[in-house]
């Protein structure tokens, strides 16, 4: 399998604020948030960053995207390391969040222009490729909207629009269904499977053990930092369901603890 | 394809003109409001000037002298003299302003007193007392006129020498020219006054263009964008300082338009004497000065969590602005040495005071502007650096 992304010794480590240390319950003044991480993604596959709430997830998907810088470790993606060739990483993926938001004084039609020319996508292309996906995702009778009045829903699928106006070649999502309606996140879901389809590489994290058996080819379960076991679904699951692994991986690192 | 910072500039340029609102209060609101309010002002201080000049007084004299009466009676034909005793309730109703009243009260024979007053004895001279309401502008007026033709008669009784004798009304002794003396009042006023309807101006726009970015979470959509972070600083500090430039510009029209009505009440006839040039150097000047109060605000908003956040330490730099606006009250002259030239915002006071006082010259020009414009490319470095810190994007 050709390699799109290898990821080599990550880690990460914030310093708490007091009110931070108060809110996580402890008195140590720094957290690890990553520690040491290592996998490869394939070129074409959807790869799926699994793990609870405080993993290192988000952690790692922002390093990924070059939002924030690791401590030490690199991580190479298309042949640019995000240490050290930070923009050429960014020309190559598309990264959403529900941190990404989106001005609510513009029009989505405004919007998709103004990113589009951020990502130096061609002008004689931007009109096609925004019909295209306007159509997609319902947009096109929304668009000269404001933000500011469309629909939740509307806005989220706005938000993964805007993410790809540039047709990147990888795609990372930091949980793609959180806080979607079902409609909306049936609609990214498909979205997913059918970028894969046209050879796109998904890198996305979830606490949704149905999201990773639905739609990754390979699985990455992260708890507290650490990578505890990396490969494909079957592999990782060694013949049990997803949910169950990932509950044995827990209890053998936190020793039963919930 | 376009450069990333045209397209920032674009984006901010849209943000701010799609806003009706946004335009009105930072555009259209300080102008306005300046000429009304500055309007105002100038027909209020003109109406105090004017009311009471025509209102008849009451003048009670008690104790009235020869040789005083002929020059009294002659002063004010809007005064009737009334001779009567001390009187308090009079005294009451001058408090109470139920009268236009003046109670002037000689000592009694203030002629013979005067006459064989001799200071070399120690003694006290004769003590004329005035009573008036300072608060009543008609007694007011013919206190003041009552004061002098007395001053007058005193200075009369022992006159060795006079300084400054006007035989003809065209005799002047004080040299300065109209234009000069209209170049000093306006280099005391408006280099303060353009400091800070610039600084409004960015004060407006600037916390939520980039601490606003921060709150609302679109910051960190344009940072994973390819554009490189000093395209965005530069794409900021650009856009903020001409739409800043817009609102100076407002604000300077409604001066330009009320100055008239406002010096109009202090009797100076207005005829801006400036050639193109200084017009030429005023504008460049307003740049520079626009360009680094947007550097520096924006990288308090960038520093801030919050648009609030960034008011807070934004406003005492702003309070630093207006002091430094206030130093042409408190000087002689704009200083020659060029160093002086190098501080921010001051050097921008000055050379306009250069310009207003007609003292323009080139190098301070050319010092002010091009060391603001070094300033600004380092704020456009620091900004960038801030844009690239993780600890500054995301604190929350």
């Amino acid at each position: 399998m050709e390699e799109i992304l290898h990821v080599e010794g990550l880690s990460k480590t914030f310093t708490l604020s007091k009110k931070q240390q108060k809110i996580e319950g402890t008195d140590q003044k720094k957290k690890v948030a990553v520690d040491n991480l290592s996998f490869f993604v394939g070129k074409g596959e959807i790869f799926g960053l699994l793990g609870p709430n405080g993993a290192g997830k988000t952690t790692t998907l922002r390093m990924l995207s070059t939002l924030i810088k690791p401590d030490s470790g690199d991580a190479v993606l298309d042949g640019c390391s995000i240490n050290d060739d930070p923009e050429g990483v960014r020309k190559r993926i598309g990264f959403l969040t529900s941190e990404l938001k989106l001005e609510d004084a513009f029009t989505p039609n405004y919007l998709f222009d103004f990113f589009s020319k951020l990502h130096q996508v061609p002008d004689s292309d931007i009109a096609e490729r925004k019909k295209k996906m306007f159509e997609r995702f319902g947009i096109d009778k929304f668009a000269e909207v404001k933000v500011k009045s469309l629909s939740t829903g509307m806005k989220q699928k706005l938000s993964i629009v805007i993410s790809l106006v540039h047709n990147p070649e990888v795609i990372i999502f930091d949980e793609p269904t959180n806080g979607l309606d079902v409609l909306t996140a049936r609609t990214v879901t498909d979205y997913l499977k059918q970028l894969r389809d046209e050879g796109k590489t998904i890198i996305l994290s979830t606490h949704i053990f149905s999201l990773v058996e639905r739609l990754c080819d390979r699985v990455g379960i992260i708890i507290d930092g650490h990578m505890t076991v990396c490969g494909s679904l079957e592999e990782v699951c060694d013949g049990m369901k997803i949910e169950d692994r990932f509950f044995e991986l827990y209890k053998e690192l936190k020793g039963g603890e919930e | 394809m376009k450069s990333n910072t045209s397209t920032i500039i674009n984006k901010e340029f849209a943000r701010f003109f799609g806003d009706k609102q946004l335009i009105f209060t930072t555009i259209i609101m300080p102008g306005l409001l300046i000429y009304i309010i500055y309007s105002l002002m100038g027909n209020g201080i003109s109406k105090l000037a004017t009311e009471g000049q025509n209102e008849v007084v009451t003048v009670w004299v008690d104790n009235m002298p020869q040789t005083i009466a002929p020059m009294l009676e002659g002063m004010d034909s809007n005064t009737v003299f009334i001779e009567s005793v001390f009187n308090q309730d009079n005294i009451d109703s001058l408090e109470n302003k139920d009268i236009n009243a003046v109670f002037v009260r000689f000592p009694k024979d203030f002629d013979n007193r005067i006459e064989n007053y001799d200071p070399s004895t120690g003694e006290l001279a004769p003590n004329v007392e005035i009573y008036y309401n300072s608060t009543n502008n008609a007694s007011n007026r013919v206190y003041t006129t009552l004061s002098a033709v007395l001053t007058a008669f005193e200075d009369s009784m022992s006159n060795r020498f006079d300084i400054n004798r006007a035989d003809s009304e065209l005799q002047r002794y004080d040299i300065a020219t109209e234009d000069q003396m209209l170049g000093d009042i306006l280099s005391k006023l408006i280099p303060m006054l353009i400091m800070m309807m610039l600084f409004s101006g960015v004060m407006a726009i600037a916390p939520s263009a980039i601490a606003g970015e921060k709150e609302r979470g679109t910051i960190a959509t344009l940072l994973v964008t390819p554009m490189r972070r000093n395209e965005l600083a530069l794409g900021k500090i650009v856009s903020l300082s001409c739409i800043a430039l817009l609102s100076g510009i407002s604000s300077f029209i409604g001066i330009a338009l009320s100055l008239p009505k406002m010096i109009s009440a202090e009797d100076v006839e207005i005829n801006l004497p400036y050639v193109a040039s200084d017009y030429v150097v005023l504008l460049l000047i307003i740049f520079a000065s626009v360009l680094i109060m947007a550097s520096v605000v924006s990288l308090l908003s960038a520093y801030a969590k919050d648009v609030k956040n960034a008011g807070t330490m934004i406003t005492p730099f702003m309070l630093v602005v207006m002091l430094a606006g206030l130093i042409p009250m408190f000087q002689n002259a704009a200083p020659d040495n060029l160093a002086f030239y190098l501080i921010p915002f001051y050097n921008s006071i000055e050379v306009m005071v250069r310009v207003f006082v007609h003292e323009t010259e080139w190098m301070p020009v050319l010092v002010t502007v091009g060391s603001n414009i070094v300033y600004t490319g380092i704020a456009v470095w620091g900004l960038t650096r801030m844009f690239n810190s993780e600890k500054v994007m995301f604190s929350s």
